[in-house]
């Protein structure tokens, strides 16, 4: 009986260690400035932490393997050292472990969140709602119009609560579905939250943030390549939550100009 | 005492006790009944998620608004999901390891003839009963169950039924099941707390009570102190609900195109309170799970537990850092990105004395004579599957990774190993060990064993692919998959969700073995397993004052086995 826990255990720890080596599911190509920083992080782990799991579930493997009933007269033996060996082992290398980690992690977690934005940033305003997004650029004014949640109102396609009759700027503001952005350059969102919370994912930009009501959060990074990515809902908000996502388009500068040009004559 | 009289009406004697071990068995049976509840929820899921289109034959009956046809709507999945989280965390997590087990056997390890408050013991069974019928009742309100899931994030689980379907009355019976279910905990705490300290018998000093009463004492403990929070948290969330209050509702909300009549309140409160409750929670379900294995594993190691005392400091560790920690849940909630980084840190650092106690598992099967008993392969695989989840909350830990991880598939995979199937594994563990104690009656090994092997090949077939999904971007609450990057994940939901269906349908072993055990299960005799606790030293069950007399005195630690001189084992209450 131990020797087949053994062998059930060691195959369960070897498949599933080779899948997360082979990268059979892994993380999508990664397309942001930052990004490449998280995911040094991430593999630093996954050696870190598979190691650790391999070597537990194997060592658990060989005991049972090797413990298994036998007659009572022989005696049963204590780990060499008893529990010193334990605790010296946990303490020095998951401490060690842990030590480099925040570090090193601290360290990428605070270049992201923790940064200002670049003060030549493209400011983005977001509004989440059940269950969509959309976009807000300042218009040629370069200001944008004040929000006032009351005037808000899906039907009239006012997803901001602007009030153009009175605020002239709010007046040339462009508001879009999806999300248009020049590679290469810093962009700032401005995250609002017009009924619960909500969050910002896209997996290749290596970003993520919730959206919460009463609180206008920001949100920066850099594209650095061009393509259409999917914006997806993490936080439940409602029964559409599965189906709350945008799209993110991210294009050349001067494509993007032409866009912005486009877009305010419209208004 | 007037408690220890035999009492002779049925109504006394099964249904409203004041014996802890009756009590401890109701839990029990609530939670057996919450466990299949859940399950079948469960399913209904998984199979929602692998095949979306395919109707699920007498679904359409059952739940005709939800899911008309046999095909549900989602926000019936959602309601299945918000409840199977409430049902698994508190009806069972929390009411069998602790107090289920707890209550039937702490008593009887410290050499006490019940707890010290007996009548309070019976209230806070019957409270918890009544919080779960509450819960189930949600489901049969015309809007249907909550949607918000079982950490009710405010304001969508504040606001009414402006923010959908079963947000109504649904969510206002959650809030208040969950407040009656935090006034038994405290109720049973207390009890738990007061017992272990005053009513120990002669000779069982601290040092000498077994490890599994340690653990359920510490986490009576913890949680005093986290449904304490919790409790005052649910009033604040139902006065929002019914009394028009502001405490997690900010100015200036649109739900479904009606500006909302509240101002002045913070969603990010509700996180703050619920996860200051919700991470010690982690622990009370999953220390009673180390308690058991550091009871269960030694008994059939033959060797005592590779230090002892090294386990209680580590135990009183990790119930200090459990409330350091709750930031982690709430990295990208919004709140200063420099406390997340604070967060981080004891989150990593509790893993020190989680890591020792795992290596003194481990270094305790090591030199052992392993009697391969069903409780005793449940208390391995408790190890194997505690040392899989332990090992990816070095991920969910650092909030560089959390960036990507947080909300997916990962985290859900995570918490199902470490706290959920871990802690089932402890739960089995101790059923199939004092079962024969409990009941008179042993249960039956050969299905012990059959339904040990194959939960473990598939709780690891369920929830080590949902790692990989979650590496993959895979959002987690989602009722269907239509975004474009997730479609070509489906063939590995599948995959899961015959796992899922099969290591369900596996657990019917284990209820029809309880069930025949019970009915007609070989008689027990004291000491099947050749333990040296106070348990062993009486009858099978025990009778109603637990020792027939005035509790034996205690002359020795929990764990004397394999002694030198060829003594395989001495009772604690050995002279």
């Amino acid at each position: 009986m131990g020797k087949l826990f053994a062998i059930v255990v060691t195959v369960i720890a070897i498949v599933s260690a080779t899948l997360f080596a082979l990268h059979v599911w892994w993380l999508p190509v990664d397309i942001s400035a930052h990004g490449a920083r998280i995911d040094r992080q991430l593999n630093e782990t996954m050696v870190a932490a598979g190691v650790l799991f391999v070597v537990a579930q194997l060592a658990l493997a060989w005991f049972a393997w090797r413990y298994g009933a036998g007659p009572s007269s022989r005696g049963v033996k204590t780990f060499p050292g008893g529990a010193t060996p334990m605790v010296v082992l946990a303490v020095v290398l998951v401490g060690f472990e842990i030590l480099t980690l925040t570090f090193v992690g601290s360290k990428v977690w605070a270049g992201i969140y923790q940064s200002p934005a670049d003060p030549n940033s493209l400011q983005v305003e977001v509004q989440a709602e059940q269950f969509a997004f959309y976009f807000r650029y300042a218009g040629p004014d370069g200001r944008f119009g004040a929000m006032h949640p009351e005037l808000a109102n899906d039907a009239t396609d006012n997803f901001f609560g602007l009030d153009p009759a009175n605020d002239t700027t709010a007046r040339d503001d462009i508001v879009v579905a999806t999300l248009t952005i020049p590679v290469n350059r810093p962009i700032l969102l401005q995250l609002h939250a017009k009924d619960v919370n909500h969050a910002f994912y896209v997996p290749e930009l290596r970003i993520q943030q919730d959206f919460v009501p009463g609180m206008v959060i920001p949100l920066h990074f850099t594209a650095t390549q061009t393509g259409k990515y999917e914006i997806v809902c993490t936080q439940l908000c409602g029964l559409g939550h599965y189906n709350m996502r945008a799209y993110v388009e991210v294009i050349a500068p001067d494509q993007f100009d032409q866009w912005l040009k486009q877009k305010a004559e419209q208004q | 005492m007037s408690e220890i009289a035999t009492p002779r009406s049925f109504l006394r004697t099964h249904v409203f006790s004041v014996d802890h071990k009756v009590i401890g068995k109701q839990y029990l049976d609530l939670a057996l009944v919450a466990v299949f509840t859940g399950m079948l929820l469960s399913w209904l899921m998984r199979f929602h998620l692998a095949w979306p289109e395919t109707p699920v034959p007498g679904l359409g009956t059952v739940a005709p608004s939800g899911a008309a046809g046999g095909v549900m709507t989602p926000e019936f999945y959602l309601s299945l999901m918000t409840m199977h989280g409430t049902i698994m965390v508190f009806f069972v997590l929390t009411t069998a390891p602790f107090a289920g087990f707890g209550n039937y056997f702490l008593p009887i390890q410290v050499g006490a003839s019940d707890m010290a408050f007996p009548r309070i013991n019976m209230m806070s069974f019957w409270v918890t009963l009544v919080a779960f019928l509450v819960l189930i009742s949600a489901f049969f309100v015309p809007e249907g169950a909550p949607l918000s899931g079982w950490t009710a994030y405010a304001p969508l689980s504040a606001v009414g039924k402006d923010a959908g379907p079963g947000q109504g009355l649904g969510q206002t019976l959650w809030v208040v099941s969950i407040l009656i279910f935090c006034v038994a905990q405290l109720l049973g705490a207390l009890n738990f707390i007061v017992t272990t300290l005053d009513l120990r018998t002669k000779g069982m000093s601290l040092a000498r009570m077994p490890l599994s009463t340690w653990a359920w004492f510490i986490t009576s403990v913890i949680g005093l102190i986290a449904f304490a929070v919790l409790m005052p948290a649910t009033i604040l969330l139902l006065l929002d609900r019914v009394a028009g209050t502001s405490f997690f509702i900010p100015a200036g909300l649109v739900i479904s195109d009606r500006l909302q009549p509240h101002s002045g309140g913070s969603p990010l409160l509700w996180q703050h309170l619920f996860w200051f409750f919700g991470h010690p929670e982690v622990y009370i379900a999953i220390l009673p799970g180390f308690g058991i294995v550091s009871h269960i594993l030694p008994v059939f190691a033959r060797k005592p537990l590779l230090g002892p005392r090294v386990f209680i400091a580590c135990l009183i560790a990790i119930a200090f850092l459990s409330y350091t920690v709750w930031g982690h849940h709430m990295f990208l909630s919004g709140m200063n990105p420099f406390s997340a980084t604070l967060f981080s840190i004891p989150t990593l650092v509790i893993t020190i004395p989680a890591t020792i106690v795992t290596l003194l598992w481990i270094g305790t099967v090591y030199g052992a004579r392993l009697r391969f008993t069903s409780a005793a392969l449940f208390c391995l695989g408790f190890i194997s599957v505690f040392v899989s989840g332990g090992i990816s909350g070095f991920f969910l830990a650092q909030p560089s990774i959390d960036t990507y991880l947080h909300g997916t598939y990962f985290v859900v995979g995570h918490f199902h190993f470490v706290m959920g199937v871990a802690a089932m594994f402890g739960i089995f563990a101790a059923t199939y060990f004092w079962f024969p104690k409990m009941y008179g009656r042993m249960m039956s090994e050969t299905l012990g064993k059959w339904h040990f092997w194959l939960t473990f090949i598939g709780v690891y077939c369920v929830f080590m692919p949902m790692h990989y999904l979650g590496l993959a971007g895979n959002v987690r609450r989602y009722s269907a998959f239509t975004d474009d990057y997730l479609k070509p994940l489906i063939p590995l939901h599948r995959f899961i969700t015959v796992a899922a269906l099969f290591t369900g349908a596996v657990q019917l072993i284990f209820l029809f073995n309880v069930i025949r055990s019970r009915l007609r299960g070989a008689p027990a005799p004291a000491n099947p397993w050749q333990g040296t606790t106070l348990e062993w030293s009486t009858s099978s069950p025990p009778p109603h004052d637990n020792f027939g007399g005035p509790p034996p005195a205690v002359h020795r630690g929990p764990q004397e086995y394999g002694a030198p001189g060829a003594v395989d084992h001495i009772m604690q209450a050995a002279p």
